[in-house]
């Protein structure tokens, strides 16, 4: 250890000779530890799940190690993958979800292009508004449009509660304004130039925006997609509210409201259907990694 | 005492060797300048010197110290970033003050070092400002005020005007001579700019491919090239290159460039050029040193060729033509010029030639009485 | 749209029609309709309901009568209510502040690791967000559950006592905490990564030769440099989390005793299963307050760093 001494009257420094390298060594050493904990416990429930789920209910309730299998099997997976109900289910679910995606898509989309390109009286008004309908949860609306669609039902006769396309209806209040939002990030970072070299070309709105926007916004349009259909897929409250009959349900309220009979918990059923259940966002997240984080963080860091 | 000495410094980033064994002394106060093109390892040397790379192997010594394993901030530097790298959200005051403050030097020296390097650079009124309110040359004097705040025994420079547009990095350049006059600080300079290496070092370190090719002064570089390298690197626009042969025998050498031209070669020279006889040689001569016809002159080689391309600069006009099928640039007076397709007479100072052996890429030595220097050089006027 | 023909016998019917063609192409209508279903979801199923609640708010049980403030001051002498607001702020205001604590801190060690590794270990990190929170909420039901839970499994072979953690209600609250914080860390991981790439690596180099430890340029510029994005994240974070009801719902539905109640739980407990849809409305309410100026701050936050780009 050398000790420096500086001339203007500054405290004395120590020289630590201590190489780059090794600091840096340390310092990665440290992360990977932290790294290993958390993927630990991150990890582990989906874990858990996928263990509970080879489980027979005899294993399960023999009290033996919960985190080893025995006697692997996979009747809970047979058993709900032929139960009429559990896909009665997952179709729901998967209707539900498709359509409120395109539906999502077309209303963003547009809103979006006219937002971002063509300013209108309002127009950044409308923005802000659809920024702050984003920040209105579902707990606060729940229950007016609960009564909102009795009125329907009252007046029309059009039966809203109790089916499931009224989520069709719904959802999209989760996902426009979001989707909108990511959407006219992706149209403003396009250079005005583009639109006015189409202009020149001949192109009309219309075209401006199929033929062009939306090629090259495409990633935030699948990032947007993938955003949709997973609040879609995932949303559990307004199906609670709003659906009650057996074979209406989506796959949140139905693995929990008829796996659970009574104080009799099939844990081994429930764990299956709640992992088959989480199977299509994960997946897609599989696949699609890049897009599911571009329309994370696309909305939050542009606000 | 703040010498720089490297001594046969290599750096491998995975299997490519970015630099490949350099040595090198820089002298207490010198201002010297790495230049080279983007890839040469002038940067990556630079990098090594502050400590934000790790060296390879070989040694790095400030002030007569090996450095190779000091953190970066007990090495007594200070560091100026092509991007500034100021503090955002920190003021003109903090940016300067921050290193000072990190060492908890006391407050009220703290003050007067800080004013007395804005005073220098003409910064004092832009104190209390935010980064993002300064203009580009505002901020690199910043970057350059909070290097000098700190009094560090080496200043590097990494690329800084690079940012700038051309008009504001003429006179920054002359704000880091200004500066440098006055703080008389060691400084070691990156640029890829030849024009910026001859106007502002004390000592040029031409690099190319990791090595270093040649280290002289401006002057020195400019009239005694080493290698093929330096010759075309240095000097703008650049040499004159041209395939040629050694004729004729005894003292009357002269070099063939084409079927039509041949040029008679000082006497002088012959004994250093005879070896070379028979061997295909590169001949290089400056732009500046083919002129129009000046009978006043002595000692110029003239001959005819017609104008390819005319360029007015203004003050001088280049005049391009075709000496077996590659183009030649000639600096002479705009009154002299012919138009394109014209004959016109021109006259080459062939005291500034340089033959170049394409085998080795060494201009071939010439006893020092007999080359081009600074008297010497004329010029275009 | 006064245009005098060359010969002034303008035909009234063309002009219209051509007066209203040109009001279709003109780029501020194609605009406005392109908007419109926007604006109409937004307007009939978002900012009506928003409304029509506060008029639900101030009517009876069977929704005939007017009652003003009533169903209001009937919660505010009921305990429970305060007990709910208590339960509602702590969850928030505790799960948000570790959400965004370890965010920040896996975010610095993914970015720590060379960047090849970063994907796996960032892909493996968010797995918890991916996953609808309802199945995952399942899973930790199953782990906590009073006689099967794996975790008081390894607390026996240790030597552990057991943990009632959906059982004591202090328990319960820690349990929806941590479900919560599983849940929501890997989104703040994300945002802080990307905030944390997108800051100059010149600076740190600039405050190596400036004489920083690695905590001081943390603190000095690592953090100020993060500070809009951590105030937008935790913002939204509060808002989302405050009107949480996934997780509550599903493992403790507001137990035990109604300790775990937040607002959306127990609204939904009185307005839906109590069919007192004013009373609910009236706990929806609440929310509002917050929301709105969470959402303010939010805006102001927006805007200001619009400004200092």
């Amino acid at each position: 250890m050398t000790a420096t001494a500086e001339a203007t009257g500054a405290p004395t420094r120590v020289v630590r000779r201590a190489s780059i390298s090794s600091n840096r060594r340390k310092a990665l050493i440290w992360s990977y530890i932290f790294l290993v904990i958390f993927a630990v416990f991150f990890l582990m429930p989906p874990i858990y799940m996928l263990i509970t789920s080879l489980k027979s209910s005899a294993e399960i309730s023999a009290v033996t190690n919960p985190w080893v299998v025995y006697h692997p099997t996979l009747e809970n997976y047979i058993g709900l993958l032929t139960s009429r109900q559990y896909l009665t289910f997952f179709r729901n679910s998967a209707m539900v979800s498709v359509s409120v995606v395109a539906i999502t898509m077309v209303v963003s989309i547009l809103a979006a292009f006219s937002l971002a390109r063509m300013k209108f009286w309002g127009s950044t008004l409308l923005a802000t508004g659809v920024f702050l309908t984003y920040l209105i949860p579902d707990t606060v609306l729940f229950i007016p449009l609960f009564k909102m669609f009795a009125y329907v039902h009252e007046t029309t006769g059009i039966e809203l509660i109790n089916h499931w396309y009224v989520l069709i209806i719904v959802y999209p209040t989760l996902t426009v304004p979001f989707c909108t939002w990511i959407m006219i990030g992706y149209f403003a970072s396009i250079p005005k130039e583009i639109d006015e070299a189409a202009l020149i070309d001949g192109a009309g709105y219309i075209q401006m925006l199929t033929r062009i926007f939306i090629p090259v916004a495409l990633p935030g349009i699948i990032a947007a997609a993938i955003f949709a259909f997973t609040v879609s897929w995932a949303n559990f409250l307004y199906p609670l509210a709003f659906t009650t009959s057996t074979d209406q349900l989506v796959l949140p309220v139905g693995i929990i409201t008829t796996l659970i009979k009574g104080d009799v918990y099939n844990w081994g059923q429930i764990m299956t259907g709640a992992l088959l259940g989480a199977a299509p966002p994960l997946i897609i997240y599989a696949f699609l990694m890049d897009y599911y984080i571009a329309g994370l963080t696309a909305g939050a860091t542009k606000g | 005492m703040a010498q720089v000495t490297l001594r046969n410094l290599v750096k491998k980033f995975d299997r490519t060797e970015a630099v490949r064994g350099i040595d090198l002394d820089i002298a207490d106060a010198e201002f010297a300048v790495l230049v080279g093109p983007s890839g040469c390892g002038k940067s990556t040397t630079l990098r090594m010197i502050a400590g934000l790379e790790e060296v390879t192997s070989g040694d790095i010594m400030i002030g007569g110290e090996t450095v190779n394993d000091v953190p970066p901030k007990d090495r007594d530097i200070a560091m100026v970033f092509q991007n500034y790298a100021l503090y955002p959200h920190m003021t003109v005051y903090e940016n300067m003050s921050f290193g000072l403050r990190l060492k908890k030097f006391p407050k009220a020296e703290i003050k007067q070092r800080v004013e007395n390097a804005a005073r220098i650079l003409d910064i004092t009124e832009l104190l209390d400002r935010k980064p993002r309110q300064l203009s580009g040359g505002q901020r690199q004097r910043v970057a350059m005020g909070r290097a000098i705040v700190r009094n560090p025994k080496v200043f590097l420079f990494d690329e800084p005007l690079s940012n700038l547009d051309a008009k504001l990095r003429v006179q920054m350049r002359t704000e880091i001579k200004k500066v440098h006059q006055k703080v008389k600080t060691t400084t070691v300079y990156v640029t890829h700019d030849q024009v910026e290496a001859m106007t502002l070092a004390d000592r040029v370190v031409v690099m190319n491919a990791g090595t270093i090719e040649q280290v002289g002064a401006p002057n020195d570089l400019y009239h005694n090239p080493a290698t093929r390298f330096v010759a075309g690197f240095i000097g703008s626009p650049a040499m004159n290159f041209l395939p040629c042969r050694l004729e004729g025998g005894g003292d009357a050498l002269s070099a063939r460039l084409s079927d039509t031209l041949s040029l008679a070669l000082p006497a002088a020279r012959a004994p250093s050029y005879r070896p070379y006889e028979a061997k295909s040689l590169i001949f290089g001569l400056r732009p500046e040193h083919i002129t129009e016809p000046r009978p006043h002159e002595p000692g110029l080689v003239e001959f005819t060729v017609p104008v390819d391309v005319v360029e007015p600069m203004g003050m001088e006009t280049m005049v391009y033509f075709t000496v077996n099928g590659i183009e030649v640039c000639a600096r002479v007076n705009p009154a002299a010029a012919r138009p394109v397709g014209e004959p016109m007479r021109f006259a080459a100072d062939l005291r500034h030639m340089h033959l170049i052996d394409p085998e080795t890429d060494l201009v071939i030595e010439v006893p020092a009485a007999l080359r081009g220097n600074a008297y010497t050089n004329g010029g275009a006027r | 749209m006064a245009d005098a023909t060359a010969s002034g016998l303008a035909m009234p019917v063309v002009r219209q029609r051509t007066t209203l063609r040109r009001f279709a192409r003109r780029r501020s209508t194609i605009a406005f309709t392109m908007a419109l279903p926007l604006i109409l979801i937004i307007a009939v199923l978002v900012a009506y309901p928003a409304v029509y609640s506060i008029h639900l708010a101030t009517l009876n049980k069977s929704m005939q009568h007017f009652v003003g403030f009533g169903n209001f001051l009937f919660l505010f002498k009921r305990n429970t209510f305060w007990m709910v607001v208590e339960q509602t702020v702590l969850f928030a205001v505790s799960a948000v502040f570790f959400k965004a604590l370890i965010g920040l801190i896996l975010a610095h060690f993914v970015n720590n690791v060379p960047v090849r590794g970063q994907r796996i270990w960032r892909g493996m990190l968010l797995v918890p967000w991916v996953i609808p929170p309802a199945m995952s909420t399942l899973a930790w039901l199953w782990l906590f559950d009073p006689s099967y839970s794996a975790f008081n499994w390894v607390f026996a072979k240790v030597g552990l006592p057991a943990v009632p953690w959906l059982g004591n209600p202090y328990w319960a609250r820690f349990s929806v905490i941590l479900d919560n914080v599983w849940y929501g860390a890997p989104f703040f991981l994300i945002m802080y990564l990307a905030a944390l790439k997108s800051v100059p690596e010149q600076l740190y180099e600039a405050a190596s030769i400036d004489g920083a430890n690695w905590f001081q340029k943390l603190w000095f510029i690592t953090l100020p440099m993060m500070r809009n994005i951590i105030s937008i994240t935790v913002l939204f974070s509060l808002i989302v989390t405050f009107a949480n009801f996934d997780i509550v719902k599903i493992l403790t539905n507001g137990g035990p005793v109604d300790q775990t109640h937040v607002f959306g739980t127990w609204a939904f407990l009185l307005g839906i299963l109590g069919n007192d849809i004013p009373l609910g409305a009236t706990i929806s309410l609440f929310m509002f307050p917050i929301l709105a100026i969470a959402a303010v701050l939010i805006l102001r936050n927006i805007s200001k760093r619009g400004n200092e780009a």
